[in-house]
C-alpha cells in the first residue's frame, strides 16, 4: 500500500510540474501587464514537441540521444524521494536527501556532457557555465539540508519532515538560515532570474538554454520536463521542510486529500513570491554569480553553526 | 593455508621480475633447451617443438611478455585470495621467516587490515596484469629495455605485499624501501627526457626524507619498549607529548608517500612520467599502502588517540581535498590531473581519519568504526577508479600519441568500448548515485553529520566545516570529470592523432579496465559485499564492529540506524531502470518520429571548425576567476601586428601556465636553505692537506678527552 503511493506520488509529481511552469509564467504576465497564455500551455508545448520529428546533428553521438532519457529519469527518482502529499513514504528510506542531491548531480552531469558532445562553442559555453554554478550552489543546497537534517538527527526526508512537523512551531534561527540559503540555490539551480534567464536566447547570457540548444522534438520536450519537474522539487522542498504543516500523515483517503490541497496552495503562494522577485529583480553579471552563491553557502554554514551552538541539546 | 597463498603471491610477483630478467638470454636458453631435449627427455617431439617455436627470435620477446604478466596477475590472484580468505574467516595469523640477520628473523602477521589491503592490491595487480601486455609492447627494445621494467615491476609490487605483511620495524622498513627504491625506477624509466629523470630524483628524494620520518616515528616507539617487533610496541606505554611526536613523524612519513598536501609535489610529476600501468598501480595501489601504514601506526601501534590528532587530520585532509582538485581541474596533461585528483581523494581519506581518531578518542567507539568504515571504503574504491582511468589514460596516449586533453576529441565514435569504460570512471569519482564513489562519500558525510554526540565546542564547529569542505570538493570534482570526458570523447577531434585514432586491437587491454569499471558498478549496487568485509577489520583494529549486521544486508545500507538513514542502491537501480524504460518505449511508439541527422547549427553563418570547441583553459575560466588565489596564473596574450600603422592584428598568441604556490612558498626556501648550508659547510673543505691533518689531529685530541 506504501509503495502504491509513493508510485502514485511521483507519478502526480511528475504529472503537476508544467502546470506549475504554467502558473509562474500566467503569475509573471500579469505583473508584466502582459497577456497570459493558458495554465495547460506547458502540457501543449509538451506534447507537440514530443510528436514532433526530432533533428540531431550529424555530430552527436549516442550520448547525445540517451542524455535526455538519463536526465528525466534521475530528476524524476529524486521527484519520488521527497514527500508531497504524505509524509511516510517508503521510497525515501530507499533513497535519502543525500541521494537526492546525488541524483540531481546525476542529471546535471550528463546535461553538461551533451552540450559538449555536438562541439560547438554554445553548448561548451553553457557545461562550463552550469558546472561553476553547480559547483558552487551544490554545496551550500547541502549545508542547508544538513542543518535539518541535524535538527531531525536523520538524513531520511520523510523522517525530518515529520520531525518539524511534530515539534510544532518552533522559531529556531537556524531554519531561518537554511530557508534563505535554500531559497537562494533554487534559484541558482532552476535557472531563473537573477543567476539565468529562462526565457533568454541571447548567447553572452544564456546558461541552461546554451547546453540544450541542438536538442529538439522528444529529447527537447524531455529536457524541458525534467527542468519543470526540478523547479516543482525544490519549491515542494522549500515548502514541505520548512512549512509542513498540512501535509498527511496517515494514508487515509480524506487527509490525503487535505495534503494534495495544501501543497497546491504553498506552490501557488511560492511561484507568486518567485514571480514578484522576477519582475523586480535583474539579471546578474555570470561573475556576480560567486557572490551570491558564497553567500547562500555562508548562510547555510552560519544556519549549522548557529543550530550546533544555540541549539543542540548541550 | 592463508599465508600460504600469501606468501605465494609475494613469490610470484618476484618470480615475475626475476623471469623479465632473462630476456636478454634467449641463446643461453636455446642451448639449455638443446641440451635438456637431447640428453635428458628425448623421444618427446611435442614439448620440443613448441619450446623450440617460442624461443625463436620472433616470438621470445612476446612469450616472454606474456608470461611474466601471467606470474604477475598470478600473484594479484592470490594476494586476492589470501585477503579474502583472512577477512571472510576473520583471524590473525603469525608466523616468523628466518631471514636477513640470524638473531632478528622477520615476523610476520596477517589480519584482517593486512587482509583488506591484499585485496587491494591484488585487484590493482590482476587488472594491470591483464592491461600490460599489450601496454608495453610499443617500447622499443634498444631504448626501454623489458628487462628492467618487468624486474622493477615485480620488486615493486613484491615490496607492497611485503610491507602488509610486516610485523616487526625492520621488515617493515626494509619492504617500504623495497618499494619506494624500485617504483623510482619504474618512474625513471623513460629517462632520456631531463624532466623525468628531474621528477624521478624528487620522488626518490621525497621517499627517502619520508622513510626517515618513518624510521624516527618507530625510533620514538621502540624507546619506549623492549624490541622492535610490533608486539612489543603495542606494549610501549608512552606520554601524551612522546606519542604526538611520533604521531607527528609518522604521519610526515606516510603522508609524504599518500601525497598530501603540501608534501604532495612529487605525485603530478612522477606520475605521468611512469609508464601508464605503473602510474595505475602507483596511484591505485601504492598510494593505499601509505594509508594502511598510518592506520596500522596511529590505531595499532600507538596505544592510546589523541582527538588532537584528529583535527589535525581533518585540517590537512580538507585542504589537500580542496587543493587536490583544484589543481587537477587546471590540468591540461590527463595523468597530471588524475595524479592531482589522487591528491584529493587521499585528502577525503584523511579527513574521515580524522572523524575517526575524534570519535575514537572522545570514547564513540561505534561512530569511529563507522569512520572508519567510510575510509577504507573509500580508499578501496579510489584504488578501483583511479586504476581504471590511469589504465584509460594509458590506452588513449597508446592510440593517439597524445596526453594533452586539448588534443583530443570525438574520441566516443572513434574508441567505443574505451569511452564507455573511461565514463564508468569518471561517473564513479564524481560520485554519481549507482556508483561506488558515491557509496562512500555518503558514508563519509552520514559520519559527519553524527558530531552532535561529542561536547567539544571546537570540534563541533569544525567538523560541518569539514563536511561542507568535502561537498564543495564532491561538486567540483563532478565539474573536473566532465571536462574530461567532454572534451577528450565528445565534441570533434581537435588534432590529427585524435582524429585518425581507433579502437585498441588487443582485447586484453580492454579486459583489465573493464574488470575493474564492472567492479565499480557491482560495489555501487552491492556495497554491502565490501562493508560485510571491512566491518571485521575494524573489529580486530578498534575492537568494535558496527551495531547490527542485519542493518547492512545486501540490499539496505543503514550504518547508523534504520530510522537515521539508509540507502538502497538495488532498490534505487531497479527504479531507475523502470523510469528509463518508460520514457523510453512512451516516445518510440510513434515510428514516424525516428531522428532525422542535419548538420549542426551554426547561427547561419557557416564554417564551424574544432578549433571553435571550448578547450579546457577556457572551460575552467569561470573557475580560475573564481578561485584566482588558489595558483600562480601567469597568464600572457600577445599579439601579432600587421598593415598599415600597425593596426590589424595578424594572429593572437595566448599563453596560460599554472604553478603550484608549494614551489615557491615552502620548496624552494627549503632548497635554499640546504643549499646554503652545504655552502657554509664546504667553507672547511679547503683543499689543503694540512689543514685537513689538522682537523685529524682535532678530533683525536677531543676523542681522547672525551674517552679519558
Amino acid at each position: 500500500m506504501n509503495w502504491l503511493i509513493a508510485i502514485l506520488q511521483g507519478a502526480l509529481f511528475i504529472i503537476l510540474a508544467p502546470l506549475l511552469a504554467g502558473w509562474l509564467k500566467y503569475c509573471k504576465c500579469h505583473l508584466q501587464n502582459r497577456k497570459a497564455p493558458s495554465l495547460l500551455q506547458p502540457y501543449r508545448d509538451l506534447i507537440k514537441l514530443s510528436n514532433k520529428q526530432p533533428v540531431v546533428s550529424d555530430q552527436a553521438s549516442w550520448l547525445f540521444i540517451t542524455a535526455p532519457y538519463l536526465i528525466f529519469s534521475a530528476t524524476a527518482l529524486a521527484a519520488t524521494v521527497v514527500p508531497l502529499v504524505v509524509v511516510d513514504l517508503p521510497t525515501s528510506a530507499s533513497a535519502d536527501v543525500i541521494v537526492m542531491v546525488g541524483f540531481f548531480a546525476f542529471a546535471r552531469f550528463f546535461l553538461a556532457l551533451a552540450g559538449l558532445d555536438i562541439g560547438t562553442a554554445f553548448g561548451g559555453m553553457g557545461s562550463s557555465r552550469e558546472m561553476t554554478i553547480s559547483s558552487l550552489a551544490e554545496p551550500a543546497m547541502l549545508m542547508a539540508i544538513f542543518t535539518l537534517t541535524m535538527t531531525a538527527s536523520t538524513t531520511n526526508l520523510s523522517g525530518a519532515i515529520a520531525h518539524v512537523l511534530n515539534e510544532g512551531l518552533v522559531l529556531r534561527p537556524s531554519f531561518v538560515f537554511a530557508l534563505f540559503a535554500l531559497i537562494l540555490v533554487a534559484v541558482a539551480e532552476t535557472g531563473r532570474i537573477p543567476v539565468d534567464n529562462p526565457s533568454t536566447h541571447l548567447e553572452l547570457t544564456m546558461i541552461h538554454e546554451a547546453m540544450i540548444l541542438e536538442y529538439s522534438g522528444r529529447y527537447l520536450a524531455l529536457i524541458e520536463w525534467a527542468s519543470q519537474l526540478k523547479l516543482m522539487l525544490y519549491g515542494v522542498l522549500i515548502a514541505n521542510i520548512f512549512f509542513p504543516w498540512g501535509i498527511s500523515e496517515t494514508l487515509n483517503p480524506k487527509d490525503l486529500g487535505y495534503g494534495l490541497l495544501a501543497i497546491l496552495g504553498k506552490l501557488a503562494l511560492l511561484a507568486i513570491f518567485l514571480a514578484i522577485a522576477e519582475t523586480l529583480v535583474a539579471k546578474m553579471r555570470l561573475f556576480r554569480v560567486q557572490e551570491y552563491l558564497s553567500f547562500a553557502y555562508l548562510l547555510g554554514l552560519l544556519g549549522m553553526l548557529s543550530h550546533i551552538i544555540l541549539e543542540a541539546s548541550r | 593455508m592463508i599465508l600460504f597463498s600469501a606468501y605465494l603471491a609475494v613469490l610470484l610477483s618476484f618470480a615475475s621480475g626475476l623471469l623479465a630478467l632473462i630476456v636478454n638470454q634467449r641463446h643461453l636458453l636455446q642451448s639449455l633447451s638443446d641440451y635438456s631435449f637431447n640428453k635428458l627427455f628425448k623421444n618427446q617431439p611435442q614439448p620440443q617443438a613448441w619450446v623450440n617455436k617460442n624461443l625463436e627470435i620472433q616470438h621470445f620477446p612476446a612469450f616472454l611478455r606474456q608470461a611474466v604478466f601471467i606470474l604477475l596477475g598470478l600473484s594479484g590472484l592470490f594476494a586476492v585470495i589470501a585477503g579474502l580468505a583472512v577477512l571472510i574467516s576473520n583471524q590473525v595469523i603469525t608466523d616468523q621467516i628466518p631471514l636477513g640477520l640470524p638473531w632478528l628473523p622477520w615476523h610476520i602477521r596477517f589480519d584482517c587490515l593486512s587482509g583488506f589491503f591484499f585485496l587491494i592490491i591484488g585487484i590493482g595487480v590482476f587488472a594491470v596484469s591483464l592491461y600490460g601486455p599489450g601496454y608495453v609492447r610499443s617500447y622499443k627494445e634498444n631504448q626501454h629495455p623489458f628487462a628492467s621494467l618487468g624486474l622493477f615491476t615485480g620488486l615493486f609490487v613484491a615490496g607492497m605485499l611485503l610491507v602488509l605483511l610486516a610485523d616487526d620495524a625492520f621488515m617493515f622498513m626494509i619492504a617500504w624501501e623495497l618499494m619506494s627504491v624500485a617504483s623510482y625506477f619504474l618512474v625513471a624509466f623513460q629517462h632520456e627526457h631531463a624532466a623525468n629523470r628531474r621528477a624521478a630524483f624528487l620522488y626518490l628524494l621525497m621517499a627517502e626524507v619520508g622513510a626517515l620520518a618513518i624510521i624516527l616515528a618507530f625510533g620514538v616507539l621502540a624507546s619506549f619498549s623492549d624490541g622492535f617487533t610490533f608486539d612489543a610496541l603495542r606494549e610501549s606505554r608512552l606520554s601524551v607529548a612522546w606519542s604526538s611526536i611520533a604521531f607527528v613523524l609518522a604521519l610526515l612519513g606516510f603522508g609524504m608517500k599518500a601525497g598530501i598536501a603540501p608534501i604532495h609535489v612529487w605525485l603530478p610529476e612522477a606520475h605521468p612520467v611512469a609508464p601508464s600501468h605503473i602510474s595505475a598501480l602507483m596511484s591505485g595501489v601504492m598510494l593505499k599502502v601509505a594509508i594502511y601504514g598510518l592506520i596500522r601506526f596511529c590505531f595499532d601501534l600507538l596505544s592510546e588517540v589523541q582527538w588532537q590528532w584528529g583535527v589535525v587530520l581533518i585540517i590537512l585532509g580538507t585542504v589537500s581535498a580542496l587543493a587536490g582538485i583544484l589543481y587537477a581541474m587546471m590540468q591540461p596533461n590527463l595523468k597530471r590531473l588524475l595524479a592531482y585528483s589522487s591528491v584529493e581523494n587521499i585528502g577525503i581519506i584523511f579527513m574521515v581519519l580524522g572523524l575517526t581518531m575524534i570519535f575514537m578518542a572522545t570514547g564513540h567507539p561505534q561512530l569511529a568504526a563507522l569512520g572508519l568504515l567510510a575510509a577504507l571504503f573509500h580508499a578501496f574504491n579510489h584504488a578501483l577508479f583511479k586504476n581504471l582511468l590511469f589504465l584509460g589514460a594509458g590506452i588513449l596516449q597508446h592510440q593517439t600519441h597524445e596526453l594533452n586533453i586539448d588534443m583530443m576529441g570525438g574520441l566516443i565514435k572513434k574508441m567505443p568500448q574505451t569511452s564507455l569504460l573511461f565514463l564508468v570512471g569518471c561517473m564513479s569519482i564524481s560520485s554519481l548515485p549507482l556508483f561506488n564513489g558515491f557509496v562512500s562519500e555518503w558514508l563519509a558525510f552520514q559520519t559527519a553529520l553524527q558530531v552532535d554526540v561529542l561536547d567539544n565546542g571546537v570540534l563541533r564547529s569544525l567538523i560541518p566545516v569539514a563536511a561542507a569542505a568535502l561537498a564543495l570538493t564532491a561538486a567540483l570534482a563532478a565539474a573536473c570529470f566532465v571536462k574530461v570526458f567532454g572534451l577528450i570523447f565528445l565534441g570533434q577531434p581537435r588534432s590529427h592523432h585524435s582524429e585518425k585514432a581507433h579502437e585498441v586491437q588487443n582485447k586484453f587491454m580492454l579486459a583489465g579496465p573493464a574488470l575493474l569499471a564492472g567492479l565499480c558498478f557491482f560495489i555501487g549496487i552491492f556495497p554491502s559485499t565490501i562493508i560485510y568485509l571491512i566491518n571485521n577489520a575494524s573489529g580486530q583494529l578498534l575492537g568494535q564492529t558496527l551495531p547490527n549486521n542485519n542493518l547492512l544486508s545486501w540490499l539496505w545500507l543503514a550504518p547508523v540506524s534504520a530510522h537515521q538513514a539508509s540507502y538502497s542502491p538495488p532498490l534505487v537501480l531497479i527504479a531507475a531502470l523502470i523510469a528509463a524504460g518508460i520514457c523510453y518505449s512512451y516516445f518510440r511508439r510513434n515510428p514516424l518520429t525516428t531522428v532525422r541527422r542535419a548538420e549542426t547549427w551554426d547561427c547561419g553563418f557557416g564554417g564551424l571548425t574544432p578549433r571553435m570547441q571550448y578547450t579546457s583553459s577556457s572551460f575552467t575560466m569561470p573557475f580560475r576567476r573564481i578561485f584566482e588565489k588558489v595558483w600562480i596564473i601567469d597568464e600572457q596574450i600577445h599579439k601579432d601586428m600587421k598593415g598599415a600603422m600597425n593596426q590589424d592584428v595578424s594572429a593572437v598568441h595566448y599563453q596560460l601556465h599554472i604553478h603550484d604556490h608549494s614551489w615557491p612558498h615552502i620548496y624552494s626556501p627549503i632548497a635554499q636553505a640546504v643549499n646554503d648550508l652545504a655552502r657554509q659547510v664546504g667553507r672547511i673543505q679547503t683543499g689543503n692537506i694540512r689543514t685537513y691533518l689538522g682537523y685529524s689531529f682535532a678530533t683525536l685530541l677531543i676523542l681522547l678527552w672525551l674517552i679519558s
